[in-house]
C-alpha cells in the first residue's frame, strides 16, 4: 500500500516536476549562468565575467531610473489599493443589501486585460478630451488650474499609473469580503458582553483576525506591481524622460529588442534578488503585526 | 438591542449606500465612456464634452463595429486566441488535477511539505524564467507557434493545483477507501470518482485559465512574429498604433475583446469569486 502510494504520487505530480524543472527552477538556474555572459541568441554566448553586473548597478543611468519608477508605483499602488479594498469589503460587510450587485460591480474591472486596459485608460487620461480632465475640469477651473497633462507629464505620469491601479481594488475586496466573512461572529459577541465598542471590536477582533490577509495581500501585490509591463508597454512605453520606464519594461526592452540576453538576464537576477529580500522583510515585519490562530502550531 | 429606528442608525446607512454607490459610480463610469466612445463618430469622439447630455452622442454608430472587422483581420486574431486559450484551459485542468490528487489521496510522508513547497513557487517573480525560457523555446523550433503558449499549462500552475486540493479534501474519504478496497487504481480513481465529483473547481480553474490566456499580452508578444499568428491582444495593441484618428473604432475593438471574459464573469461569477476568496485563506 505504502509503496504503491508513494509511486502513484511521483506519478501525478510528474507534470509539476517537469514543468517546474524546464519552466521555473531550469530557467531560473539558466538565468544565473546567462547574467555571467554576452549573449545575442545569434552567436553563442560569451563569458564576460561580473561585467553585466558592473554595467547595471554603475554605469548604466537606467536602471537606478526604471528602479526608482517601479519602486515609487508599488510603494503608493499596493498600499493604496489595500487600504480601499479593504475599506471597500467592510462597507460591503454591513449587511448590506444587494451585496452580490454590488460585489460584481467592484469587481468587473479587474477582468478587463492589460491591453484592454491601457488602450481604455490612455483614452481616459487624455488632457483635452479624456474623461478624467471632463469631470475635473470645472473643479480645476475653480481652483484656477490648468489641465493636467497626466501621461505626458513626467511628475504625473506615475500618480497615474498609481490611479489607474485602483480601479482593479475588486480583487483585494473579495479576498477580504471572504476573511470578514470567516471571522466567527461569537468574537464580536463577546467583545459586545466585555463592553468593547464598534472601533473597539473593530481593533481588537477584525484587524488581527485579518491580518494574515492583509499580509498575503500585501505580498503578492508588491511582487505583481514590481513586475509591472502590459498596461505601461500599451499606454505610454517609457514616457516622457523615461518617467515611466519601468523596471521590467526595460528588461523586455534589452531582451527583446536589443537582444542582449546576458544582460537581461543580469537584470532579472537582480530584481528576483530585490522581490526576494523585500518578501523576506516583510514575513519578518509580519511577525510583530499578522495574528495568527493557534499560532504555537 | 433593536436601534435600528434610531436616527443615528438610519444615517449611518445613508452615509454606507451613498459611498457605496458613490464608489461603484466610479468603478462603472470608465465602461460608460469605453462604450459611448466606441459609438461615436469619429469627430464627435474627439470633441469635448460640454455638457452632461453630450455623454450620449449626437448619433449612435454601431456600423463602427463593422469597421473593425474591415480594418484589422479580427476573426483570424479571435481564431487564433480561442485556439490557445482552449490549449490553456484543457491542460490547467488536466495537469492541475492530477498534480492535486497527489497532495491529497496519495499517503506519502511529508506531502503537506512538497505541498507547501509547490505554493512557495507562486512568490517566483514570472519575469525571471523568461528568457532563459525563450531561449529553450527556440532551440526548440518553438518560435512562432502556439507551443510556448500552451504546452507549459500542461504543467500544472500552483494555484490551481491548491483549488483542486482543498476541493479534493472536501470529499468524503470513505469513497476513495471503497474503491481502493474494490481493487481500483489510482487513476480509475481519479477519472471516474474524483474528476465528476469535482464539477464546481474544474469550472473555477477552467474560467482562471481562460481569463489568464485571453489576457495574456506577453507571452504572445514574445513567440508570435507574424501578424497571421497574432491574437486578439496583440491585435488590439498594434491597432492602437494606426488609429490615431479612428478612436471610436479602436474603442468598438476593445469592447469586442472584452466582451467574452465580462460575459464568462458573468455567467459563471459565483465560482469566479468563490476561487478568488479562497486564494487569501489558508490551507
Amino acid at each position: 500500500m505504502q509503496r504503491e502510494d508513494r509511486r502513484d504520487f511521483w506519478f501525478f505530480l510528474s507534470p509539476w516536476i517537469v514543468g517546474f524543472t524546464f519552466f521555473g527552477a531550469g530557467p531560473i538556474l539558466a538565468a544565473v549562468f546567462l547574467s555571467f555572459t554576452d549573449y545575442s541568441i545569434f552567436t553563442r554566448p560569451h563569458w564576460v565575467g561580473l561585467a553585466n553586473y558592473r554595467e547595471l548597478l554603475f554605469q548604466d543611468p537606467l536602471v537606478p531610473k526604471a528602479l526608482f519608477n517601479t519602486l515609487f508605483y508599488t510603494v503608493f499602488a499596493v498600499p493604496l489599493g489595500t487600504f480601499f479594498s479593504l475599506m471597500v469589503a467592510l462597507l460591503l460587510n454591513q449587511k448590506v443589501k444587494g451585496l452580490p450587485v454590488w460585489r460584481t460591480l467592484y469587481y468587473l474591472p479587474t477582468v478587463v486585460s492589460g491591453v484592454a486596459m491601457g488602450v481604455l485608460w490612455r483614452w481616459i487620461f487624455n488632457p483635452e478630451v479624456g474623461l478624467l480632465n471632463t469631470a475635473l475640469r470645472p473643479l480645476l477651473q475653480a481652483f484656477g488650474l490648468s489641465d493636467p497633462k497626466w501621461l505626458l507629464d513626467p511628475h504625473l505620469a506615475k500618480p497615474a499609473y498609481v490611479l489607474m491601479s485602483l480601479w482593479g481594488i475588486g480583487g483585494g475586496m473579495i479576498i477580504f469580503l471572504a476573511g470578514l466573512q470567516s471571522i466567527p461572529k461569537q468574537l464580536y459577541e463577546a467583545a459586545e458582553i466585555d463592553g468593547a465598542g464598534r472601533f473597539s471590536q473593530f481593533r481588537h477582533v477584525t484587524l488581527p483576525l485579518l491580518s494574515p490577509v492583509v499580509f498575503f495581500s500585501l505580498t503578492m501585490g508588491f511582487i505583481g506591481s514590481f513586475q509591472i509591463f502590459t498596461q505601461a508597454y500599451v499606454m505610454t512605453g517609457r514616457g516622457v524622460d523615461n518617467s515611466t520606464l519601468f523596471y521590467v519594461l526595460y528588461l523586455f526592452d534589452q531582451a527583446f529588442r536589443y537582444f542582449r540576453m546576458g544582460y537581461s538576464s543580469a537584470l532579472a537576477w537582480v530584481l528576483f534578488a530585490i522581490v526576494l529580500v523585500i518578501t523576506l522583510v516583510q514575513f519578518r515585519l509580519a511577525r510583530r503585526w499578522v495574528y495568527y490562530e493557534g499560532a504555537a502550531s | 438591542m433593536s436601534a435600528d429606528g434610531h436616527p443615528r442608525r438610519i444615517l449611518g446607512r445613508v452615509l454606507v449606500y451613498s459611498v457605496l454607490a458613490a464608489v461603484g459610480t466610479l468603478m462603472l463610469l470608465p465602461f460608460a465612456w469605453l462604450v459611448r466612445s466606441s459609438l461615436c463618430d469619429a469627430r464627435a469622439v474627439v470633441q469635448p464634452l460640454e455638457k452632461l447630455a453630450d455623454f450620449i452622442p449626437p448619433t449612435i454608430h454601431f456600423e463602427n463595429y463593422r469597421e473593425v472587422f474591415r480594418a484589422i483581420p479580427f476573426f483570424r486574431y479571435l481564431l487564433n486566441t480561442v485556439i490557445i486559450t482552449v490549449g490553456v484551459i484543457v491542460g490547467s485542468v488536466l495537469s492541475s488535477s492530477l498534480c492535486a490528487y497527489a497532495f491529497a489521496f496519495c499517503r506519502v510522508p511529508y506531502r503537506k511539505y512538497l505541498f507547501y513547497g509547490v505554493l512557495a513557487t507562486m512568490m517566483l517573480p514570472g519575469i525571471v524564467t523568461m528568457v532563459p525560457t525563450f531561449i529553450l523555446f527556440r532551440e526548440l523550433g518553438w518560435i512562432d507557434t502556439f507551443k510556448p503558449l500552451i504546452i507549459p499549462a500542461f504543467c500544472g500552475s500552483p494555484f490551481a493545483i491548491f483549488l483542486f486540493r482543498q476541493f479534493f479534501l472536501t470529499l468524503p474519504p470513505a469513497l476513495i477507501e471503497a474503491a481502493r478496497i474494490d481493487g481500483a487504481t489510482a487513476l480509475q480513481i481519479y477519472a471516474r470518482i474524483v474528476m465528476p465529483l469535482s464539477r464546481p473547481v474544474i469550472v473555477t480553474v477552467a474560467l482562471f485559465a481562460f481569463m489568464g490566456s485571453w489576457n495574456n499580452f506577453m507571452g504572445p508578444l514574445i513567440y508570435l512574429n507574424s501578424q497571421e499568428k497574432w491574437t486578439l491582444q496583440l491585435g488590439l495593441n498594434s491597432f492602437k498604433g494606426q488609429t490615431a484618428d479612428q478612436l471610436n473604432l479602436l474603442m468598438a475593438c476593445t469592447v469586442m475583446v472584452l466582451v467574452p471574459v465580462v460575459a464568462a464573469f458573468f455567467a459563471l461569477q459565483r465560482y469566479f469569486i468563490r476561487g478568488v476568496a479562497l486564494t487569501g485563506l489558508k490551507g
